[in-house]
């Protein structure tokens, strides 16, 4: 029945083979000079059955920048982003039209497996949630399911420097073998980014990562984002103004489905071109 | 007849008692319902209570005793030489006295004085009757007055009338409980009257079981073994052999339903399922009897083996069927109780469906669904009627799965039917299985809910 040796297991998805963000072959558009474009969407719509939660929406993310999406709750932040690894393909009812391209391919095309897409697309819930397994198993399992590692000493490896990464190693590099769920809130969700840096995505997907945590947690978080920014491009979506503001070096604005404003995080708070956004960040809605 | 006309009259009492409350607290309430502590509803039922309770209470007494105490009268005015007559040839005349009385048909000739007896009996059970109708009328009148007088702005009749359910609640469920114990134990009596009879080691490690016991002294053969170790395994063999049916088709379908099965498919499959588990158990014996049965001796034959008419392996195929829709629908609970947060963060690291579901959904899922497998199994152990027709009488100790064996609830069932004297260890027999029936069945029903709601607080 369950299985947990993945040895054993027929691999679906070949090891991933796409080439190290470094080396850009791909064609990319440059957008207002400030680097390479990860993801480019342009015109995406998304429904919810007949219901239109998102309008055309054009956003550009660059390479190992922050992007935070902002506004009012229910306003498609989580929607959008869920769009980026098409996570909105496991609703049976969610539709999305428009294209969006990672490195210039689009994401939606016959040649992008999805498996593959979501292990270049990792992604942190709202809620932390790991799952009922080990520390350990519980950071191995993207590794285990994508081949990544040929031997048990490299899945060691690969465990050690995620928690590295996540800055969770040290308070946990005692009791690997001991349950995931018994964590604190903010280790939890601390395990949860390491469990996405495993698999070594390229972007890394946020929504709330920090809301259902206490304010040290989020200090904590929000530290590791601006580390993890190197080597990754992070979008994150918060429903906190000073958190985009201090983590994030683009801004979106959503607004009822539609991005009113997009642009420089400096910008879109020192100097918001849309009122709507003007009204949203000095707290007269929302 | 007489009787349910007095019910029926104190019930349409009760019911005017409703509606006399009801109007009097809105008369009371002088058309401002505020002033009152109750809705007029709650008025109306305090005073049907008071109608209702102590009349029917005496007329459940009165019933319940009307026999005892007419026969004690009638009894007492039969003659000395009667009376001193032993208790069981007292009940013989007691019941001529009463078929005579209703004009049945007597087991002796009719004397004057039985005549004379029968017609007391008559007359008392009359009298009795016309005393308990005018005490319980007048007490429902006077109930329904008491009540009504009673309404006044300040009383508190919701509150009284909601303790009253409650108290009736109470009572309802303690006889529930209050048979339960006494079914429980009147088997451990039973079996300890049978343990007197047959050491305890040999009931439980004996391996023959052949429970005739000689009629005469003289009989030849029949000394009655009562070795259960054959019955159990034989019962174990077919549990085990449903739930390799079970087990599998019950996972995998529950899978399929909660995981892959389209809203609209599954809104058709799983009532579909759940029909299954209606069908009639006796259906699935003359199934098992008559169809499976010889496709598998018939199957068997073809390919060289020798399968009995009556294999364990009919049964056990038949009644892993059966328990199909358990396994199914506590495994489908429990996998859809499974937060969607964790397929979603599997999902999100390119993990497809099937690696989803053996590597984060049936591990979370597990101990839900290991203790759906130990209540299918305590079906699987009880389950009486297929194994009735299809699995044979013959108590084999094998767990060769062609061959005919028996098990525990057949043998009950064979030890009891036909006529039995009571006290026999044949029929004692009976209980000592039950007993141990009952007592395997209550462990794995224990530890499976323990197992199921530990599991189910995981993830409160
Ligand atoms: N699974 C779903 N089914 C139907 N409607 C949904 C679903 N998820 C989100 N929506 C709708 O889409 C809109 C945007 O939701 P969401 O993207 O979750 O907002 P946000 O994350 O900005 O709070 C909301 O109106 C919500 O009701
Ligand atoms: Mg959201």
């Amino acid at each position: 029945m369950a299985d947990s040796t993945p040895q054993a297991m027929p691999q679906e998805a070949a090891p991933i083979s796409e080439p190290p963000p470094a080396a850009e072959p791909l064609k990319t558009s440059t957008d207002s000079g400030n680097g390479a474009v990860k993801f480019a969407s342009r015109k995406v719509c998304v429904y919810y059955g007949e219901k239109q939660a998102l309008f055309d929406v054009d956003l550009d993310v660059l390479k190992n920048k922050v992007t935070a999406l902002i506004g009012p709750s229910g306003c498609g932040k989580s929607t959008y982003l869920r769009c980026l690894n098409r996570m909105n393909d496991t609703i049976p009812i969610c539709r999305v039209t428009g294209e969006i391209s990672l490195d210039g391919v689009d994401i939606h095309s016959k040649a992008v497996d999805v498996v593959h897409l979501r292990a270049r697309v990792g992604m942190v819930f709202q809620k932390p949630n790991p799952f009922p397994k080990s520390i350990y198993d519980n950071i191995a399992y993207g590794p285990r399911i994508h081949g990544i590692a040929s031997s048990k000493g490299e899945l060691d490896d690969i465990v050690q420097s995620s928690l590295e990464k996540a800055g969770l190693l040290k308070e946990v590099h005692d009791r690997l073998q001991e349950p995931g769920t018994g964590l604190s809130g903010g280790q939890q969700q601390r395990l949860c980014i390491a469990r996405a840096v495993a698999v070594e995505p390229e972007v890394i997907l946020m929504d709330e990562p920090c809301s259902a945590l206490d304010p040290i947690a989020t200090a904590r978080i929000e530290e590791l984002i601006d580390e993890l920014r190197e080597n990754y491009t992070i979008v994150i979506v918060t429903h906190s103004m000073q958190q985009a503001a201090r983590v994030s070096q683009r801004t979106g604005f959503f607004h009822l489905g539609e991005l009113v404003e997009f642009g420089e995080t400096e910008q879109i708070f020192t100097n918001p071109q849309d009122e709507r956004t003007q009204g949203y960040i000095t707290g007269r809605f929302g | 007849m007489q009787t349910a006309i007095l019910a029926v009259t104190l019930a349409v009492l009760t019911i005017i008692g409703f509606y006399m409350g009801r109007s009097r607290s809105v008369s009371v309430a002088a058309g401002n319902l505020r002033r009152l502590h109750s809705l007029p509803g709650y008025y109306g039922y305090y005073v049907a209570l008071w109608c209702g309770i102590p009349a029917f209470a005496v007329l459940a007494t009165w019933l319940s005793l009307e026999t005892t105490i007419v026969e004690t009268l009638v009894i007492a005015s039969l003659p000395e030489t009667t009376q001193a007559l032993p208790e069981s040839r007292l009940n013989l005349l007691i019941n001529d006295i009463r078929n005579l009385a209703s004009g049945n048909i007597v087991s002796r000739e009719v004397d004057p004085e039985l005549q004379a007896a029968a017609e007391r009996y008559q007359s008392l059970r009359q009298t009795g009757f016309l005393a308990a109708a005018a005490v319980t009328l007048s007490l429902a009148i006077a109930g329904l007055a008491w009540g009504r007088r009673l309404i006044g702005p300040g009383l508190k009749a919701r509150n009284q009338v909601e303790t009253v359910v409650r108290v009736f609640l109470i009572v309802s469920s303690t006889i529930a409980i209050l048979t339960t114990i006494g079914i429980v134990l009147s088997l451990l009596f039973e079996a300890i009257r049978f343990f007197a009879l047959v050491s305890p080691l040999e009931f439980l490690f004996g391996l023959k079981w052949s429970p005739q016991t000689a009629l005469r002294a003289d009989q030849v053969g029949s000394s009655g073994l009562f070795g259960a170790i054959p019955l159990f395994s034989g019962t174990l063999l077919i549990s085990f052999i449903a739930m390799c049916v079970a087990g599998p088709a019950g996972l995998l379908s529950a899978v399929y339903m909660s995981e892959y099965a389209h809203p609209r498919m599954r809104a058709v499959a799983k009532p579909i399922l759940e029909i299954l588990a209606g069908i009639p158990t006796v259906v699935y014996g003359f199934f098992a009897a008559l169809t499976v049965a010889p496709f598998f001796r018939n199957t068997g034959a073809g390919v060289g083996l020798e399968i009995s008419s009556e294999s364990a392996l009919a049964a056990g195929v038949v009644m892993g069927i059966m328990i199909i829709p358990f396994v199914s629908s506590i495994s489908d609970d429990v996998i859809t109780a499974v937060p969607q947060a964790m397929r979603e963060g599997s999902y999100g690291l390119g993990a497809t469906r099937s690696e989803t579901i053996r590597q984060v959904i049936i591990p979370a899922a597990l101990p839900g669904i290991v203790g759906g497998f130990l209540l299918a199994m305590s079906r699987a152990i009880g389950e009486t009627m297929i194994v009735v027709m299809a699995a044979g009488l013959a108590a084999n100790l094998t767990v060769n799965p062609f061959e005919a064996v028996t098990t525990v609830t057949v043998q009950i069932v064979t030890l009891l039917i036909g006529d039995q004297e009571f006290d026999s260890a044949k029929t004692l027999a009976a209980f000592a299985l039950g007993l141990m029936l009952f007592c395997v069945t209550l462990c794995l029903n224990v530890i499976a809910l323990h197992v199921v709601n530990k599991y189910r607080e995981q993830y409160e």
